[in-house]
């Protein structure tokens, strides 16, 4: 048995969990699934950069050009062990899930989906895996397909294999929902997907930050994230792609860096992983990314899921003491760090309008998945969300501001 | 408690005077904010002197919304569509007197872009119309 690690010590890593709301109302920060905080080495990386480091990458023979040029390559072989993927090469920086998504989709999907080809998407995707198929399907004639949410908010498997006897060119979807918390069985959905010929993007936007995700293991195809959810910079995240597909791929866009020689009428792409990152990348953000990588390691992924699935069960029990919540998504065994709910007939908008008078940051609406929310017959939801840095003296006081908020508006 | 649900906000959202609908009417207009799904529809009937005898709204949203939904239905009553087409984001600040920061402004200001937008016989609301 792993050894229980002192969460509350970790809290003081994280300078913003330090400062008050306003005078005397410390900072409750229960947002993490829409962005994390970040830990002090995270930000000092990126201050170093800027103070010590700053060049431009790739081109330069000057000291600083090859210090920078080492760090931000450096920071690429983290997030090569971290998903446990072969090659550094297979990693592509991008600015954040989305963008790998829309990577996949403009570089991939236009080169090999013809007219009438299914991709088959589900009902939890967050728009990040919606619209840019959307665009596809309406440039190419492709049919969409989307794997049902069952009422406990599982995805319907039986429905999913139904599917996949259409033969879909490619399943996209999400690891881990960001409004249910629900982890998916992606082993299970990519050998399913494999076995009927498709490919499998996983949208492991939710998922790489809070448990391992190993794209070995899962034998995914394309694995998108993005840092800032895993305690790193705004501005970087990551495709991963199994190596025959990224080379298949033509470039995404054009410009400086991707680029082995230029004509005036003609280029040829570089190698991977360069061929995909034009222009001037997030040097510091990069950077700053490998720090927060380096920090979750010393942590340790398996101590995070742990500890969030303790202080998840802990929410969900105290979330379900009031009368008139109801909580979205599956039981605790089957979900992440995530509790969205509604309050009665409060709109959630004054639920995190009264919460934030006692510190306390919620996410209100729907949470760029306004189909699941349709599903669910709830124009928006109140979202909890939870990291390694939460405990549970936040949950009680969340809690305590929720009798408020029904006592004022019910 | 809280500056922003003072009590004439939480009265008015819970004990709304103008929540309904009116049929036959001369001006109906519904639209949402689709940044929070809050969803609005007025209904307006005028009089002789194209004065607005009737107002109601209907739709759902937040306390903010529905409550200056329902204070400017009360203020409607007795203007001309000349006159509504004056109103500003002022007049709904004045009438509820708090502050909102840039998110909660839209709640508040989405009944007036609703009946402006009905009051000019266009096709569908913009923000231009309560800057």
């Amino acid at each position: 048995m792993p050894i229980k690690k002192d969460f509350s010590a970790l809290r003081h890593e994280f300078p913003i969990l330090e400062r008050e709301v306003r005078a005397g109302i410390p900072l409750v920060y229960l947002d993490s699934a829409a962005t994390s905080q970040k830990p002090r080495r995270v930000i000092q990386a990126m201050n170093d950069y800027y103070c010590r480091t700053n060049a431009n990458i790739h081109r330069g023979v000057h000291t600083l050009a090859e210090e920078a040029t080492s760090e931000y390559e450096a920071a690429r072989v983290k997030i090569k062990d971290f998903i446990n993927a072969n090659e550094a090469e297979q990693i592509i920086y991008t600015r954040n899930t989305t963008e790998a998504i829309n990577l996949v989709a403009y570089s991939w999907g236009r080169s090999f989906l013809k007219p009438g080809d299914l991709v088959i998407l589900t009902e939890m995707e967050h728009h990040s895996n919606l619209v840019p198929w959307h665009i596809l399907a309406s440039e190419k004639s492709l049919r969409l397909e989307f794997i049902p949410v069952t009422e406990e908010g599982l995805l319907d498997l039986a429905e999913y294999q139904n599917l996949l006897r259409q033969s879909p060119k490619l399943v996209s979807f999400v690891h881990m929902s960001n409004v249910l918390g629900t982890i998916n069985p992606a082993k299970q959905i990519i050998h399913m997907a494999h076995e009927a010929g498709a490919l499998a993007l996983l949208d492991g936007a939710q998922s790489v930050p809070h448990f391992p995700v190993d794209v070995k293991e899962l034998d995914v195809d394309f694995l998108a994230a993005s840092s800032h959810k895993m305690c790193g910079p705004t501005g970087i995240g990551f495709l991963y792609g199994k190596r025959r597909l990224l080379e298949s791929m033509p470039p995404f866009m054009g410009g400086g860096d991707m680029i082995k020689k230029v004509y005036l009428r003609s280029f040829a792409p570089n190698d991977l992983p360069y061929k995909f990152e034009a222009g001037t990348p997030a040097i510091a953000e990069a950077i700053g990314f490998g720090a927060a990588i380096d920090f979750l390691n010393n942590v340790g992924m398996d101590h995070i899921f742990t500890h969030e699935q303790e202080i998840t069960a802990y929410a969900i029990e105290r979330l379900e003491e009031i009368p008139g919540v109801k909580v979205l998504g599956p039981s605790v065994k089957s979900k992440g760090g995530v509790a969205a709910f509604t309050l009665d007939q409060i709109h959630p908008h004054d639920v995190a309008q009264i919460l934030d008078q006692d510190g306390v940051a919620v996410r209100a609406g729907h949470h760029c998945a306004m189909p699941l929310h349709q599903k669910y017959n709830i124009p928006a939801s109140t979202r909890a969300s939870f990291y390694l840095y939460t405990d549970k003296k936040e949950i009680d006081i969340f809690i305590n501001s929720l009798y408020k908020v029904k006592k004022l508006l019910s | 408690m809280d500056d922003l649900y003072r009590e004439v906000i939480i009265d008015r959202y819970k004990n709304p005077q103008y929540r309904g609908t009116l049929t036959p009417n001369d001006i109906s207009f519904e639209d949402e904010n689709p940044l929070c799904g809050d969803h609005i529809r007025v209904d307006l009937v005028l009089d002789g002197q194209g004065k607005v005898s009737q107002a109601a709204f209907s739709g759902h949203g937040c306390a903010i919304s529905q409550a200056s939904a329902d204070l400017l239905m009360e203020s409607l009553i007795g203007k001309s569509l000349d006159e509504i087409k004056q109103l500003s984001k002022e007049f709904i600040l004045d009438m509820l007197g708090i502050e909102l920061g840039p998110v909660r402004l839209k709640c508040a200001l989405l009944a007036l872009k609703v009946v402006k937008a009905g009051a000019y016989g266009l096709g569908e609301s913009s923000d231009s119309l309560v800057e």
